[in-house]
């Protein structure tokens, strides 16, 4: 599919030079169904092939999600007014449902002060990368490669970890979280290494891993259904014809599911990492 | 989740690529660090502090209209506070004044008392004293002149010729009658 963009975006630029019947004639083939595969997410490099600084197309595609994301909030913020236009009223609900929703619930108003700034700005680019997976051209999620869900995760796991150290210091914060009080002494055997697993290793790494998987497997539901109807549509023939109707409304039925699945994972994410820093912040468990 | 593991089998099928969705690749690491730390920065220290001061200044002009009005009643209702206890001042200031007066007013009247008493006291003793010494000085005189009375009467009788009675008689009425001539000047007097 990926390939198929970019080549789409050549054939836009060598289009003017030559007829635009070849354009079509491109768009409008099928050369056999194209099965969607882990290479999805490993595409070509658009530059520095090979090094650390390899820059590719989900790259570029998360860079064009951040800029977005800042032009949009700094535009409105920098005309923000007493009495807030259409736009302003709008993302100030987004914040609003962030901070009193999600972070004042869990937290309290007094914690929320301090960390809704980064939770609010954590959820709104989860849906942002994650958004990118359904809006044309672009066609991947930023989020679907672990990487940027890893960083996210790791700065919410340093978070939490640094606020239960400065709350409770770091002997009471450790004991505390990996011997819960108020249990006989040999379930700790059992218990503390399955708590210090979870601490240290498996919230961020299910955080990250959730959001990946989620991304990823949308769009591999999304390349499939159009796929399909590429090659039902121009290729196959008779009645499978007709089926590439179906897959037609499948697809534009998972494009919804899609954005729905990209607001979810945020809330999801943004969610437990408001509940990790509050169980860091809790006295007792 | 089953798709992911049709995912994981994916990457099998594909025998010559070693890609693992799970292990990141270091560009990917290094891309998503460099779009994703400034990115939160920038929110967190320019862009939503933009948002914050417009809702902190329509947070005021909310809370900052109920505070001034309270802010005001609490005023009234110190004013009053202090109207009505200046009042209770005065109240108290007025009975104090007023029981001053009547205690004066009686130290006073009980010091006239005294002091009339006192005048009264010595205007009867002077007055008991000279008559006393009238009495005294009536005494002393009353004692001289019966004295010299008594013995000119009797010079009298003896010098006189003691022939009848009636001479006598007459003797003794005339002396009565200068004695009483004597006195009576003596009573006007007094």
């Amino acid at each position: 599919m990926l390939e198929r963009a970019t080549g789409a975006m050549s054939a836009l630029i060598t289009a003017d030079s030559d007829d635009s019947q070849g354009f079509f004639s491109w768009l409008f083939t099928s050369d056999g169904f194209h099965a969607p595969s882990i290479t999805e997410f490993y595409p070509e490099a658009l530059l520095w092939e090979g090094t650390i600084f390899e820059f590719n197309r989900i790259t570029l595609v998360r860079i064009i999600a951040a800029v977005a994301l800042v032009l949009i909030f700094w535009l409105v913020g920098s005309r923000a007014k007493l009495i807030p236009g259409r736009m302003q009223s709008a993302l100030e609900m987004v914040m609003d449902f962030v901070r009193v929703g999600i972070v004042e619930d869990v937290l309290g108003k007094e914690n929320a002060k301090k960390y809704a700034p980064f939770l609010t700005t954590l959820f709104l680019a989860i849906v942002f990368f994650n958004i990118t997976g359904v809006i044309p051209f672009l066609n991947i999620a930023g989020t679907s490669l672990i990487g940027l869900p890893i960083i996210m995760a790791v700065w919410v796991f340093v978070m939490y970890l640094w606020s239960g150290i400065r709350k409770h210091g770091a002997g009471a914060y450790f004991k505390n979280s990996l011997f819960p009080p108020g249990i006989p002494w040999p379930i700790y055997l059992l218990l503390t290494p399955i708590e210090a697993l979870q601490v240290f290793f498996l919230r961020p790494f299910t955080l990250a891993l959730r959001l990946t998987a989620n991304m990823m497997v949308g769009h591999m539901l999304l390349v499939l259904t159009f796929a399909a109807t590429q090659f039902f549509f121009f290729e196959a023939s008779g009645a499978l014809k007709a089926a590439g109707t179906l897959s037609l409304v499948g697809g534009l039925l998972f494009t919804l599911f899609e954005i729905f699945v990209a607001l979810l994972q945020a809330y999801v994410f943004v969610m437990l990492s408001t509940v990790y820093i509050s169980l860091a912040l809790e006295d007792e468990h | 989740m089953n798709l992911f593991t049709t995912v994981l089998l994916a990457e099998t099928e594909h025998g010559e690529s070693t890609y693992n969705p799970i292990i990141p690749a270091n560009y990917d690491i290094l891309w998503s660090t460099v779009i994703f730390v400034p990115l939160v920065l920038l929110f967190i220290f320019v862009i939503l502090p933009k948002f914050q001061k417009v809702l902190d200044e329509r947070a005021d002009k909310i809370e900052g209209g109920i505070a001034r009005a309270e802010e005001a009643q609490a005023q009234a209702a110190a004013a009053l506070d202090e109207y009505t206890a200046q009042l209770t001042e005065a109240r108290a200031e007025a009975a104090r004044i007023r029981e001053d007066a009547r205690t004066e007013a009686s130290q006073i009247l009980a010091d006239s008392r005294d002091k009339a008493s006192t005048e009264a006291d010595r205007i009867a003793s002077t007055a008991l004293q000279q008559i006393e010494a009238e009495r005294q000085q009536a005494i002393v005189s009353l004692r001289a002149d019966v004295g010299s009375l008594a013995s000119e009467l009797a010079s009298r009788i003896v010098g006189e010729s003691l022939a009848d009675d009636a001479r006598q008689q007459r003797i003794i009425d005339t002396f009565l009658d200068e004695l009483e001539a004597q006195v009576a000047p003596a009573e006007t007097k007094e």
